[in-house]
C-alpha cells in the first residue's frame, strides 16, 4: 500500500486545512439554502448576493493558500497543486460572474428562485472536489455532484417544456457517460490495483505500457472525458442542452463545467496515465480533428445564437485537446490558457444574450443582434471584441490561446495538425464575423432600449474588456499557466 | 535622439489612442472631424523626423525600441525601420491625412466611427512596417483586418457584405499559414526576432515550406494572380477612403512581406521557386492588363490596374535570381528590388490619387459606370487636368513617379532575359491603353448627359488633396534620388543576404 494512505489523525487535520475552501463553500451553500426559506419573494435577490459573496470569499481562501509543490492529503483522496489553485479561483470567479448575470435575467423573467443559487453552489463544490481530486473516487464524486446539480438546473424552469426535455436528454446521456467513465476507472483499478492517481501513475510507468486492459480502460475514460467536454463524436447533447436550458444555466454549463472537464482530463490523462501517453494521444487526435471540423462547419448553419455558440464550444474543445494530446508541459499550459481564455470570452458572449433578453423575449436568435451598433455602440463594441476573440484574431485573448496550442503541436512535430487547426479556424471566423456583420452592417429591427442593471452592465463590460486587455498584455496569465504546470 | 527614442511608438499609438477618443465623440460630428484631422496631421508631422534624422549609410535598423513583452514565448515589443520600411511609413501617414481631408463631407453615416476606423488602421499599419518581432508583426497584421472589415462593411456599396467577408477570409487564411511558419521558425530558433529568423540556417525542404506559407499570406495581400479576386470586389464596394487605403498601403504590405520575410528568411527556396513568382507576375501584368481593358466600372478598372502594377513589384523582387543565373553578375538583384520598392511607393501615390478622382466624380453623380460620364472636361476643367496627370502617371509616363519603378524593373528584366523584358514592357502599352481609354471616355468628348452638364468643378478641399498628390507624383518622378539614397544601404544588404545560401552543408 502507498504510504499516503496510512494516515494519522494529525495528518487528517492538516488535510482539512488544505480543504478548507471546499468545506467553507459547502457550509455556505447549506446556510444559504436555510436562509432562503426565510426570505420573502421580494427579498430573493439577497440569496444571490450571499451566494456571490461566498464565492468571492472562497476564491480568496483558495488564493491565499501557500502552494509550492503538490500536496496530497486526506489519505490520498485530495491533492492541492498550483493547477488546482488556479483552476479553482477561475471557476469560483466565473460562477460569481455567472450569478451576477443570472440574477438580472431571472428577475426579469420572474423565475428568481433560491434553488438556482444553491444548486449552483453545490455544482461549484463538485467542480472544486473534482479539480483537487487525488484519487479516482473523489474524481468521480466531484464529477457526479456537479453533474447532478447541473441536470436539475437545466430543468429548473418548471413552466418550460423545452427545458424539461433538455434536462432529461442531458441526464440520460450524462449518466451514460458517467457510467462509461466509471467502467473505465474500474478497469484501470483492476489493471493497476490502485485508485490513487499518483500510485496509478507509478504502476503504469514501471511497465504496464503494452497492457491491453489498460488501453481498453483508457478508451472508456476517453469516452467519458469526451462527453463531459463535448468533443465529437460525443457532442450530441451540447447543442440541444445549450439551446433548451435557460440561458443563465447555459452559461454555467458553457464555462464552469468546461473548466471541470479540463481538470478531469488533466487528472486522468497526463497525471495518472502519463506512461500511456502514446495511446491516448492517438485517440485524442481523432477527437480533436473531428471536433474542430464538425464544430466549425455545423456552426455556420445555425440561426440560433445559443446553438451556434454550442458548436463553437465543440470546436474550441478540439483546440484544447490539441494542447493536451501534445503530451508536453508546454501543451498542458497552452490548453489551460486556452480553457481560461475561452471561459472568459464565452461567459461574456452568453452574458450579452442575457443582457438583451427581456420578459418574453430570449434574444437568442442571430437576427436579434441585428443593428446593435445603432442601438448601443458600446455593447456592440463589446460583442465585437468577444466575437473577434472567439475567432482567434489578435489583439484579443483568443489569439494567444490558439497561438499556444499551435505552438504545442508543432513542438511535437504534428505540423499537419497545426495546419488543419488553422484552416478550420478560418471556417470558424466566418460565423463569428456574421455576428459582427449583423451588428454593424444591418439596420436594427428592434428598437427597445437595452435593459440590465448597472451592476450587470459593468461586469459585462469588464468581462469583454478583459478579453481585449489580456489580449494586449497576455503575459501575466500565460505565466500563471506556466507556473501551474511545470 | 528626439522624443526620447520613442518616435515609432508615438507614431503607432498616437493614431490608435486618437482613434479611440474620436470613437468616444460619437454624436459630436464636427469635433470628431477636427480631432481626426489633428491626429492624422500630428502623425504626419511626427513621421517627418523619420526621414530627416534617417542615416543613409547603414542597413541597420534605426529608431529602435525594444522591450520585453511576453516573456513566456520570448515575444518582444521590438520596433525599428530601415530604408524600405521608412518610406512606407511616410506614405501611410501622408495618405491618412489626405483620406481624412477628402472624406470631410462625403460620409454621412456614423461619421465618428468612420474617422476612428481610419486612425486606428493607420496606427496598426505603421506598426506592421515597424515591427521587428514576428509575434508583434503578426498581431498588428491581423488586427489591421478588423478596421478594414468594418470600413468596407459599414460604408461600402450595395454588395459590401459579400465583398468584406471575402476580403477578410481570403487574407485570414493566408495569414494563418504564415503564423504556422512563424511558430515553426520560433521553435527552431527560440526567438521571434526577425533578424534571428534571417540568420538561422534551414534545409531546402524547410525553406520551401516556409516560403510557401509566407507566399500564401503575401500573395493574397499583393494580390497576385490567381488569388486576386477579392481585390476588385473589395475596391468596388469600399468607400473612397477605404479604396485609397487599400490600394495605397495595404497592397504594399504584401510586397513588404516578400522583402522582409520570404526573401531573407528563405533565400534558397526563393531562388528555387523564382520561376513561380516570375510566371505569376507576368500573368498578372499581361492577363490582368487585358481584363482591365474590358471593365465598365471605373473603380474595377483601377483595381485591375493595381493588380497589374503590383505584378511589376513582385517581378522586380524575384527577377534578380534570373539575372545572376544568366549573367553571373549580382547587380541585377539590387536593381530589381530598388525598382520594386519605388514602384510600390509610386503606385501608392498614383492609385490613391486615381481612386480619389473616381470618388470626386462619384460624390457628384453617384455612379462609377464609365458610360455614365463623358466630356467631364467641359464642366470640370481643373479636375480633368488632375485626372489626366494621374492617368499618365498610371501608364508610366517619364517625368512621373510611375516611370521610375517600371523602368528599373524592366531594366533588371532585360538583364535576365530579353523576353521577360518584352513581356513586362507590354504593361506600358496595355497600361497606357486602358488608362488613356478610360480618360478618353470619361473626360474628353462632348458632354454626355445632364448629370455631367450639372457637374461643379473641384472645391478648395478637393483641389488641395489632389494638388498635393500631383506634386508628390511629379516630385518622385523628376527627382527620385532622395528616395533611392534612403533605400540604397538596405537593398544592398538584402542583395548580399540573398546570395548567401542558408543551407548547412
Amino acid at each position: 500500500m502507498n504510504a499516503a494512505t496510512q494516515f494519522s489523525v494529525s495528518q487528517f487535520d492538516a488535510g482539512l486545512v488544505l480543504a478548507c475552501p471546499e468545506i467553507f463553500i459547502g457550509l455556505a451553500a447549506c446556510a444559504i439554502l436555510m436562509l432562503d426559506l426565510l426570505l420573502k419573494d421580494s427579498q430573493r435577490a439577497w440569496t444571490g448576493v450571499l451566494a456571490i459573496v461566498s464565492l468571492v470569499l472562497t476564491a480568496l481562501l483558495v488564493a491565499i493558500q501557500p502552494v509550492t509543490t503538490k500536496v496530497v492529503a486526506l489519505g490520498g483522496l485530495f491533492e492541492l497543486d498550483r493547477m488546482a489553485q488556479v483552476l479553482k479561483v477561475v471557476t469560483l470567479l466565473t460562477v460569481a460572474v455567472v450569478f451576477v448575470y443570472s440574477t438580472d435575467y431571472l428577475r426579469r423573467r420572474d423565475i428568481l428562485k433560491g434553488e438556482y443559487y444553491v444548486l449552483g453552489l453545490f455544482a461549484t463544490l463538485g467542480a472544486m472536489v473534482l479539480i483537487s481530486a487525488g484519487s479516482l473516487i473523489t474524481l468521480y464524486l466531484g464529477l457526479e455532484l456537479m453533474s447532478l446539480c447541473l441536470y436539475a438546473m437545466v430543468a429548473f424552469d418548471r413552466e418550460s417544456g423545452i427545458a424539461a426535455e433538455s434536462g432529461i436528454k442531458y441526464f440520460v446521456l450524462g449518466s451514460l457517460a458517467s457510467g462509461t467513465l466509471l467502467y473505465g476507472m474500474s478497469i484501470i483499478y483492476g489493471v493497476t490495483g490502485n485508485l490513487e492517481l499518483a500510485a496509478i501513475a507509478s504502476t503504469v510507468h514501471t511497465g504496464l505500457g503494452d497492457n491491453v486492459g489498460l488501453v481498453f480502460g483508457i478508451a472508456f475514460l476517453i469516452v467519458g472525458v469526451g462527453f463531459k467536454f463535448g468533443a465529437v463524436p460525443f457532442h450530441m447533447w451540447i447543442p440541444d442542452v445549450y439551446e433548451g436550458s435557460p440561458t443563465c444555466v447555459t452559461v454555467f454549463i458553457g464555462t464552469a463545467s468546461k473548466l471541470a472537464a479540463f481538470a478531469l482530463a488533466m487528472r486522468l490523462l497526463p497525471e495518472a496515465l502519463a506512461g500511456s501517453q502514446a495511446d491516448w494521444s492517438q485517440m485524442l487526435i481523432v477527437l480533436a480533428v473531428l471536433s474542430m471540423a464538425i464544430g466549425n462547419i455545423v456552426a455556420i448553419a445555425q440561426t440560433n445564437l445559443k446553438r451556434m455558440l454550442a458548436y463553437s464550444t465543440i470546436s474550441h474543445v478540439g483546440f484544447v485537446l490539441l494542447g493536451i494530446l501534445s503530451g508536453t508541459p508546454q501543451g498542458y499550459q497552452a490548453s489551460m490558457f486556452y480553457m481560461i481564455s475561452y471561459v472568459i470570452v464565452a461567459g461574456g458572449a452568453f452574458g450579452m444574450i442575457l443582457l438583451l433578453a427581456r420578459q418574453g423575449f430570449e434574444a437568442d436568435k442571430l437576427v436579434d443582434f441585428r443593428g446593435l451598433n445603432a442601438r448601443s455602440p458600446w455593447f456592440a463594441g463589446m460583442m465585437a471584441i468577444l466575437m473577434f476573440s472567439l475567432a482567434g484574431l489578435p489583439p484579443f485573448i483568443g489569439f494567444w490561446a490558439k497561438l499556444g496550442v499551435i505552438q504545442a503541436v508543432i513542438g511535437v512535430h504534428y505540423t499537419w495538425l497545426a495546419v488543419i487547426a488553422v484552416l478550420f479556424s478560418v471556417v470558424g471566423a466566418y460565423f463569428y464575423l456574421r455576428i459582427v456583420k449583423l451588428m454593424y452592417f444591418d439596420e436594427p429591427t428592434d428598437t427597445i432600449t437595452i435593459g440590465g442593471s448597472t451592476l450587470m452592465r459593468t461586469v459585462l463590460s469588464v468581462n469583454a474588456l478583459l478579453a481585449f486587455g489580456l489580449g494586449v498584455i497576455p503575459g501575466t496569465v500565460l505565466e500563471l499557466c506556466q507556473r501551474a504546470l511545470q | 535622439m528626439m522624443f526620447g527614442g520613442h518616435l515609432l511608438s508615438l507614431l503607432i499609438w498616437v493614431p490608435i489612442v486618437g482613434g479611440f477618443v474620436v470613437l468616444g465623440l460619437s454624436e459630436r460630428i464636427a469635433a470628431a472631424k477636427w480631432l481626426s484631422l489633428a491626429v492624422s496631421g500630428v502623425s504626419f508631422l511626427l513621421s517627418i523626423p523619420l526621414y530627416t534624422a534617417f542615416r543613409t549609410d547603414t542597413f541597420a535598423m534605426q529608431f529602435v525600441e525594444r522591450w520585453p513583452w511576453i516573456t513566456t514565448i520570448h515575444a518582444e515589443y521590438y520596433l525599428g525601420v530601415d530604408g524600405i520600411s521608412m518610406p512606407l511609413i511616410l506614405l501611410t501617414t501622408f495618405t491618412t491625412v489626405l483620406i481624412v481631408v477628402s472624406s470631410w463631407e462625403n460620409v454621412q453615416k456614423r461619421v465618428a466611427q468612420y474617422f476612428a476606423a481610419f486612425l486606428i488602421l493607420e496606427g496598426l499599419m505603421i506598426g506592421v512596417f515597424a515591427a521587428m518581432d514576428g509575434v508583434l508583426f503578426y498581431v498588428l497584421w491581423e488586427a489591421m483586418l478588423i478596421p478594414m472589415f468594418i470600413i468596407i462593411g459599414v460604408w461600402g456599396g450595395p454588395r459590401r457584405v459579400y465583398a468584406t467577408i471575402k476580403f477578410f477570409l481570403y487574407t485570414f487564411i493566408g495569414s494563418l499559414l504564415m503564423l504556422v511558419a512563424l511558430i515553426y521558425l520560433y521553435l527552431k530558433s527560440g526567438s521571434y526576432e526577425l533578424a534571428v529568423f534571417q540568420q538561422m540556417s534551414l534545409t531546402l525542404t524547410e525553406q520551401t515550406f516556409i516560403f510557401l506559407a509566407f507566399f500564401a499570406a503575401f500573395a493574397v495581400k499583393v494580390p497576385m494572380w490567381p488569388v486576386h479576386t477579392w481585390l476588385p470586389d473589395a475596391h468596388v464596394e469600399a468607400p473612397t477612403g477605404g479604396s485609397v487605403v487599400l490600394a495605397a498601403i495595404m497592397l504594399k504590405m504584401g510586397g513588404y512581406g516578400f522583402v522582409r520575410f520570404s526573401l531573407p528568411i528563405a533565400p534558397d527556396a526563393s531562388r528555387e521557386l523564382d520561376w513561380l513568382i516570375i510566371a505569376l507576375s507576368l500573368i498578372a501584368v499581361l492577363y490582368i492588363g487585358f481584363v482591365a481593358l474590358a471593365q465598365r466600372d471605373m473603380k474595377k478598372l483601377i483595381a485591375y490596374s493595381s493588380i497589374a502594377h503590383m505584378g511589376f513589384v513582385t517581378l522586380g523582387m524575384f527577377i534578380g535570381f534570373q539575372v545572376v543565373a544568366s549573367t553571373g553578375r549580382t547587380s541585377g538583384i539590387e536593381l530589381g528590388i530598388d525598382g520594386a520598392v519605388v514602384q510600390m511607393l509610386s503606385h501608392g501615390l498614383v492609385s490613391g490619387a486615381m481612386f480619389l478622382c473616381v470618388g470626386v466624380m462619384y460624390d457628384r453623380v453617384h455612379s462609377r459606370e464609365i458610360s455614365a460620364y463623358g466630356g467631364v472636361i467641359n464642366t470640370m476643367p481643373k479636375f480633368a487636368a488632375f485626372m489626366v496627370l494621374f492617368a499618365l502617371a498610371n501608364s508610366g509616363l517619364p517625368g512621373t513617379s510611375g516611370f521610375i519603378g517600371e523602368f528599373m524593373v524592366i531594366l533588371a528584366a532585360f538583364k535576365a532575359n530579353v523576353w521577360y523584358a518584352f513581356l513586362a514592357a507590354t504593361i506600358l502599352v496595355l497600361g497606357a491603353a486602358y488608362t488613356l481609354w478610360l480618360v478618353k471616355r470619361v473626360i474628353y468628348g462632348e458632354v454626355a448627359n445632364d448629370h455631367v452638364a450639372a457637374l461643379k468643378d473641384l472645391n478648395g478641399r478637393e483641389f488641395l488633396v489632389l494638388g498635393v498628390l500631383a506634386a508628390a507624383v511629379l516630385l518622385v518622378g523628376v527627382w527620385p534620388a532622395p528616395l533611392l539614397d534612403v533605400m540604397r544601404a538596405t537593398t544592398q544588404h538584402l542583395a548580399e543576404q540573398l546570395l548567401v545560401s542558408k543551407i548547412v552543408p
